[in-house]
């Protein structure tokens, strides 16, 4: 990354994150309680929490300018959850995208006077990937639900289709003699 | 043809607005997206047990068939209610929106949806009462928070209340006492008056109704799902036990929740009770006919409820029993703890319980004669009468979730957490705030635990996988502990989305594993037919 970028992604980290921050959090219903951004409680307040330790942790993977892999438990962590409310998928992972129009908002001024449109050019395509690393992510954490429910029929009525027997596993010791071969 | 300009990507970003829209919770009509509710009860599981308006309909549909004069069946029965329960009147009048509850739902903290504040979930049906049994409500309408009552407020009460799982978690925050559970359990009882129940609590009633228990299993089934265990206990452990059925003269009659005879991992939690027993000697019997101490009545009417729950007393009667144990389950514990003794005691047929082998008298349970196991178990414990080999549990690393309802309906706290303790050397506690009386609820309580609500489990368990992910990633527990049969139903789901790598268990399932039975051969694996720590590669 361009070291006046940087530098001024850096300067002002904070301002961006807290943006970013604010931008995901309105992506939930309006509360006036203002819960999620408010209280610190990790226990008490998980999304919330998830959303604060993803945002500032990704936004510094992204200035060390990581590898994907390196991102991809800050961003399991954030997009199982939102994988599960009541986002459509588009939706669910809009929260990395976000981030260039808080740092257009916030750094459009810099960008002009130190003309580095192609770095940021750049820092934007490196989101839109990450975009769609991410929403490979979202992909599994859905097919993992389904799974999920599939699993659960199987914990509820394996014992059941054992007892009529309508399904048989095969017993380990059947093993026992695996050196034996078969002469076909 | 008009010229059409076609807008710059400027000018089309910023018409995205990704903000939800910010309107008043009353203007915000309820969307049903799949996955995120329970399916609508069967007509023919209502008709069983004789409940009101029962009629095919289904969530999604435009149209719930709602019958003719719905309105006033609605107003009528909060009248009723308003007249008969004097918590509902207070908890309808007493409420100063002092915001207390708003931030201690689960569902609200994975949600972040308001309408799953409890105090909002509570205004719900308030604006209702307002509206019609208030003078400022009748007057001022809207502006005193008052409200019409019609088909959109009916299918949001719907949503809602079946997106809270009376864990009352809420009520432990409330300056006031308000019970918010028990407004839950007034609207769906206002919503079971017009056949608007879901189908996994409509269903159980019914098998329990007709059947004893809610998955339905007939005497002999049941009979015969616990020789299968026995004959898994005999080849684990190379003992033959032997319980007794519906036998007349028995000492004890134990009684546990049906989720017990069946299904992974609420079994080896069963196998547990019947080594536990052997080991004692104890004279006691299980029940074919009391073999349910689930109450999914509970669910639907407090009539229902008593209806269900009466069996378990008539049948201590039939048999001549001295006392009853219960094994491990929530809501069961807060209906027995709390409701049994007011609808069908007093039990006074029965005797104060004695553990026949400490000789312990059961003080707390001299009116409703019925016993904890973790209570019974944890005197047992605490007076050396039985022979553990914790290091046997040494692989794993568990913590404990405190089931809502024995923690919060009857301050069961200390007795499960010291048998763990006494039969696992590796404990680990989850924050201060997620456990005990402020425990998270598994998100799947109440009737919740359906397969086609998903991401609804997903979102209310949050807070507590949230909380187990903690101890796992610190202290790398791997499995999780617990008393109750929906727990142990509804968390392997859970931790597999949310912790992968976290077990789950009943207590006595560590309890059997810990005990060395008198005769027993050495064992090579736990109930799972899993190595035991040391014991690998052995046949």
């Amino acid at each position: 990354m361009d070291s006046k970028l940087k530098d001024l992604l850096e300067k002002k980290r904070s301002e961006l994150v807290s943006k970013w921050i604010d931008a995901i959090i309105s992506t939930y219903p309006k509360d006036p309680s203002g819960m999620l951004k408010n209280k610190k409680d990790r226990f008490e307040n998980p999304i919330g929490h998830t959303i604060t330790n993803v945002t500032q942790n990704l936004f510094q993977a992204l200035l060390d300018e990581k590898s994907f892999t390196d991102c991809k438990q800050l961003l399991d962590d954030i997009i199982r959850v939102r994988a599960v409310q009541d986002f459509a998928p588009s939706k669910a992972v809009s929260f990395i995208f976000m981030l260039k129009n808080v740092v257009r908002e916030e750094l459009g001024k810099e960008i002009r006077q130190n003309q580095i449109y192609e770095e940021i050019f750049k820092f934007e395509s490196q989101l839109d990937d990450l975009a769609l690393f991410a929403f490979d992510i979202y992909s599994g954490c859905r097919e993992q639900l389904n799974q999920l429910k599939t699993d659960e029929l199987k914990r509820m009525t394996f014992t059941l289709l054992k007892k009529a027997n309508l399904m048989s596993e095969i017993p380990a010791q059947e093993f026992e003699h695996k050196e034996l071969k078969f002469n076909l | 043809m008009a010229k059409y300009k076609l807008p710059k990507p400027g000018e089309l970003s910023s018409s995205i607005n990704y903000n939800p829209p910010a309107k008043d919770w009353m203007d915000i009509p309820v969307e049903f997206k799949p996955a995120t509710y329970p399916a609508a009860a069967k007509e023919k599981d209502l008709l069983t047990v004789g409940f009101p308006n029962a009629h095919q309909w289904t969530p999604e549909d435009e149209d719930w068939n709602l019958p003719d004069g719905w309105e006033d069946t609605v107003i009528k029965g909060i009248e009723e209610r308003l007249s008969k329960y004097r918590s509902f009147k207070l908890f309808m009048d007493v409420c100063v929106r002092c915001g207390a509850c708003a931030d201690k739902c689960h569902f609200y903290i994975g949600t972040g949806d308001p309408k799953n504040m409890p105090v909002v979930r509570a205004e719900l049906l308030r604006s209702v009462y307002k509206r019609y049994f208030t003078k400022a409500g009748k007057v001022l309408g809207r502006l005193a928070g008052a409200r019409d009552l019609d088909a959109d407020v009916l299918k949001e009460w719907w949503y809602y209340f079946f997106q809270c799982t009376e864990c009352r978690r809420c009520s432990v925050f409330c300056p006031y006492g308000i019970d918010t559970a028990e407004l839950t359990i007034m609207g769906r009882e206002l919503l079971n008056l017009l056949g608007l129940n879901i189908n996994w609590i409509a269903g159980p009633v019914a098998a329990c109704y007709s059947k004893g228990n809610h998955l339905g299993i007939e005497p002999h089934a049941l009979k015969s799902n616990i020789e299968l265990m026995i004959d898994d206990i005999e080849d684990i452990t190379g003992i033959r036990v032997n319980p007794t059925f519906n036998r007349k003269g028995a000492e004890i009659l134990f009684v546990t929740p049906s989720g017990d005879y069946m299904g992974e991992p609420g079994i080896y939690t069963c196998m547990g009770y019947l080594m536990l027993f052997h080991e004692l000697g104890l004279d006691y019997t299980w029940s074919t006919y009391a073999s349910e101490g689930g109450n999914f009545g509970f669910f639907t009417s407090n009539d229902m409820a008593k209806r269900l729950n009466s069996k378990i007393y008539a049948e201590a009667k039939r048999l001549g029993v001295k006392w009853i144990l219960g094994g491990e389950c929530g809501h069961m514990w807060r209906v027995l703890n709390q409701y049994m003794d007011t609808w069908n005691g007093p039990a006074d047929f029965l005797e104060v319980p004695v553990s026949p082998i400490t000789g312990t008298r059961f003080e707390n349970a001299k009116s409703t004669k019925m016993v904890h196991i973790t209570e019974f178990t944890a005197d047992l414990i605490k007076h050396n009468k039985l022979k553990l080999d914790p290091s046997r549990n040494d692989h794993l690393r568990v913590t404990f979730h405190d089931s809502c309802n024995p923690a919060r309906g009857m301050g069961l706290f200390d007795e499960p957490r010291y048998v763990i303790k006494s039969v696992c050397n590796n404990f680990f506690e989850m924050p201060e705030n997620t456990i005990r009386e402020k425990t998270f609820c598994c998100g799947s309580g109440s009737g919740l635990n359906a397969t086609e609500n998903m991401e609804e489990r997903m979102r209310g368990g949050f807070p507590r996988a949230n909380a187990v992910k903690y101890v796992h990633d610190k202290h790398g527990v791997n499995m999780l502990a617990n008393i109750c049969a929906v727990d142990r139903a509804a968390f392997p789901a859970l931790m597999d989305y949310w912790v992968p790598g976290v077990g789950v268990t009943g207590t006595h399932e560590l309890v059997a594993n810990a005990l060395v039975m008198k005769g027993e051969k050495e064992r090579t694996t736990n109930l799972r037919g899993e190595d035991l720590p040391g014991k690998e590669g052995n046949e």
